[in-house]
């Protein structure tokens, strides 16, 4: 049933963007509130929205025990990521010459993550069109789930970047999202933090730290929007 | 053209720990001391407020407080056939940048360095025959002893407001400390935090199959404390963010908690930020060093005369700067000879977690809360049988559950889907793990010299460093990993435990430990070590070198406390002995 709702929804919103060409569109869904989805889409256009949409949810999907990456908005987290420091590589030291290395040398490649993604969704949704004639938000979970371990294995190969390499960061990236204070984007709700019972940045526990085995009673609070607001982001 | 500024009496390269003390102990006797920071000014306030820095994402993940590869980094290989390649992306160790250093975003983990680690070849040759030891392994002793830190180890812990128990006081093994310490003349000055559940778990565990669990001695305050300078620290409030933050609570020892607020106050005290030293100047005897050169943050170059030059970078930076300087033989790992970038030393790192039945709440933690068995560290266990040398302590740590770096799961969890998902939930509150925290020794074949091809914004070449995990760390490793899984099924209310075992090449990936020392190392023979036993440079004796460069291996320990210590004794020797008569100190 997710998978179906999901699935709709992101048809309804590929049909959307090709509406509205001046705007990239929003693919949230409709319960998210106009604050989030305004300042949404910063770095990837409406495909590749769509297939980090899609991702999220398979990564972390929707299910019983709670909202999923996407209904937690890490789609909205790994695009302003992308757009800022960490997609700009601003740190790295970006210098030549180039070599491939051992896998213990590390990260050895000319492209930023925003590059990253950009030239392996590309490759990813060129590789589903091949193979199942659709982009990758159009096929079934289970046909994601699919790609997406033959990423993670490195068996599908991408011509422009490795595919594990790929995979790892934007494993490491949902994770981020998923997790990180909501004040990033990600995280809606305390979506992340709620699944596992951490309250946030409370500061002191000196009363509570040596209560073994009782569960500590407050709700998680974020550290730039307070609770209240973090629960409508 | 540089720009020559005013001489002062002493320049130090870095204001971090050792810069910190190196500048209260050398305007205590009078000079006028100048400091060049690489990175911004920081201080509790603002920058660690309490609205600001338990943000995960930012501090530890995206790593706000380090340093930026993009302007300084080094090139990496395991070994000599291979072509070194750049460090692009912090990862396997995290120096610091800023006032404070790596000072500001350490957990507190202080330790003593055993008795036994300062005579590690003599010690190890005589237990063990010197054929125990293997032909590649450059393991020295230090010209100095535990006897001679003593009172300099005591110094640094009061300084700190160090929380712990004494296990040895003159002699006399403490109940509830660590039995195998070396004799300290009193106890902490501060008591042991608070437990937490996990420790208390691991306590119990450790004492019913005979180990001797004691608490680590924390740079975290367990209670309010006044320290010598007259400066304040902070009941901890177990947080949960120690590593990789600075302290928003004035709890964690760190320069701005411990003497800053004293020494910037001092008019024969000054510093710059965002002054990176490019070079330390030589006159045209090589023999002296006349000041250092640096570059600001518009790229001016500026020289600095100084009548002293003591360099209090980074352990890794202290190497790069006698190398690009010239100062000293570099070390030539196939003659085996020369001195400056041997004995490159790291730390080996294991981990057993361990999921437990009930909530142990690991988001409420300090730095350096954790217990700790010291049983198979150093040389406290007969290594007779076993063929290696060195140890590791075994520790269970509850230093935050910051949820994106600090989840545990399984073995045999997917790592994405609802399985993920599902395992999340199931054991995050529930959940811990163990270190096996051990030394490395040092090898010919381990070592630091210059990059021939890649260069930093400044333009001078990149350090290289050439390592690898050798048999006798990895064996080491392996078999205290074994006692920690005995630990952990001994864990009453355990649903199971993962080995996260160290083996195989080291990677500059994964973090590890920022425990990088040696290339500067301390010794009583100039051909075979770089500084005296003072920490001053054979070559330059008007130049002195502070910090875990000075290593000739490294133990099984965190080394803060033992810098720290190393500082002040050789703050003593310049304030009591070199200032009376400048030159080289036998």
């Amino acid at each position: 049933m997710p998978t179906l709702s999901r699935r709709s929804f992101l048809i309804a919103s590929a049909s959307a963007s090709a509406a509205a060409c001046s705007r990239v569109p929003s693919t949230l869904p409709p319960e998210y509130p106009e604050q989030t989805r305004s300042d949404a889409p910063v770095f990837l256009d409406a495909g590749e929205r769509r297939f980090i949409n899609a991702a999220c949810a398979r990564i972390i999907p929707k299910d019983d025990l709670g909202p999923g990456a996407l209904e937690a908005g890490v789609p909205d987290f790994i695009d302003r990521q992308l757009a800022g420091p960490f997609g700009q590589a601003s740190t790295w030291y970006m210098q030549g010459p180039w070599s491939k290395g051992s896998e213990q040398q590390g990260y050895q490649l000319k492209f930023t993550p925003a590059q990253m993604y950009r030239h392996a969704i590309h490759n990813v949704d060129d590789y589903c069109s091949k193979q199942f004639k659709k982009a990758f938000a159009e096929l079934s979970a289970d046909e994601q789930d699919t790609v997406l371990a033959g990423l993670e294995k490195g068996e599908i190969e991408l011509p422009d970047v490795p595919a594990k390499t790929f995979f790892g960061m934007l494993l490491q990236n949902v994770t981020e999202g998923f997790f990180a204070d909501p004040m990033y984007g990600g995280n809606r709700d305390f979506a992340g933090w709620k699944l596992i019972g951490f309250p946030g940045p409370r500061y002191n526990y000196v009363d509570e730290i040596e209560q073994y085995g009782k569960p500590y009673p407050l709700p998680p609070v974020s550290l730039k929007l307070g609770r209240a607001k973090a629960a409508k982001a | 053209m540089a720009t020559r500024l005013k001489p002062v009496d002493a320049v130090l390269v870095g204001f971090g720990w050792t810069a910190a003390i190196i500048g209260q102990e050398l305007t205590d006797a009078g000079l006028h001391v100048v400091a060049l920071e690489r990175g911004p000014f920081r201080d509790t306030v603002p920058d660690f407020s309490p609205t600001q820095i338990q943000d995960e994402l930012r501090y530890a993940v995206r790593k706000a407080t380090f340093e930026e590869p993009e302007r300084e980094t080094l090139t990496f290989r395991n070994d000599a056939s291979q072509t070194a390649l750049p460090m692009r992306q912090l990862g396997s160790f995290l120096p610091g940048v800023g006032v404070g250093g790596a000072g500001v975003h350490w957990n507190g983990q202080n330790w003593r360095f055993m008795p036994t680690d300062f005579k590690m070849r003599s010690h190890c040759e005589q237990r063990y025959g010197k054929k125990f030891l293997p032909d590649d392994m450059t393991i020295q002793d230090w010209p100095l002893t535990y006897d001679d830190l003593e009172q300099y180890y005591d110094k640094w812990e009061y300084l700190c407001g160090i929380s712990g128990k004494a296990g040895n006081l003159n002699g006399a093994i403490q109940e509830g400390g660590n039995p195998f310490e070396g004799p300290r003349k009193r106890e902490f000055p501060l008591p042991p935090l608070k437990r937490s559940a996990s420790t208390m778990k691991f306590d119990e565990a450790a004492k019913s199959i005979g180990l001797h669990p004691f608490p680590c001695p924390a740079g975290n305050a367990s209670q309010p404390y006044t320290n010598p300078l007259g400066v304040k620290l902070g009941q901890c409030t177990y947080c949960g963010y120690c590593e990789w933050f600075g302290c928003a609570n004035y709890s964690k020892a760190s320069p701005q908690t411990t003497i800053l607020p004293v020494l910037l106050r001092k008019d024969n005290f000054s510093y710059r930020t965002n002054a990176t030293v490019t070079r330390v100047n030589l006159d045209s005897t090589g023999k002296k060093a006349t000041g250092v050169t640096y570059v600001d943050a518009q790229g001016r170059e500026f020289e600095q005369p100084a009548e002293m030059v003591i360099l209090c970078a980074y352990s890794l930076h202290n190497a790069h700067l006698l190398l690009v300087s010239k100062i000293g033989k570099p070390y030539d790992p196939v003659s085996n000879t020369g001195a400056v970038g041997k004995n490159y030393a790291y730390q080996m790192s294991a981990y057993v977690d361990v999921f437990f039945d009930e909530i142990i709440n690991p988001f409420m933690g300090a730095g350096a809360l954790g217990q700790v068995v010291d049983d198979f560290n150093g040389d406290n266990f007969d290594h007779g049988p076993h063929g290696f040398i060195g140890g590791a302590y075994i520790s269970m740590w509850q230093t935050g559950g910051r949820p994106i770096l600090q989840h545990y799961t399984p073995t045999g969890t997917p790592k994405w889907g609802g399985g993920f998902k599902k395992a999340l939930k199931e054991n995050y509150l529930r959940s811990s793990s163990m270190q096996i925290h051990g030394g490395v020794m040092s090898y010919r074949q381990n070592s630091l010299d210059l990059d021939p091809t890649y260069r930093d914004i400044y333009g001078n070449p990149l350090m290289r460093l050439t390592f690898d995990f050798q048999k006798n760390d990895l064996d080491m490793e392996q078999y205290v990993t074994d006692r920690a899984v005995e630990i952990a099924k001994a864990v009453k209310g355990n649903r199971g435990y993962n080995v996260r075992a160290r083996t195989g090449h080291y990677g500059i990936v994964e973090y590890q430990t920022t425990h990088n020392t040696g290339g500067a190392i301390i010794g009583d023979d100039p051909s075979t070590s770089v500084i005296n036993k003072y920490c001053q440079s054979w070559d330059v004796p008007n130049l002195f070198v502070m910090g875990a460069s000075a290593f000739p291996q490294n133990p099984g320990y965190n080394p803060t406390g033992t810098v720290g210590a190393l500082t002040y004794w050789a703050a003593d020797a310049i304030k009591s002995r070199y200032l009376k008569n400048p030159g080289a100190l036998a």
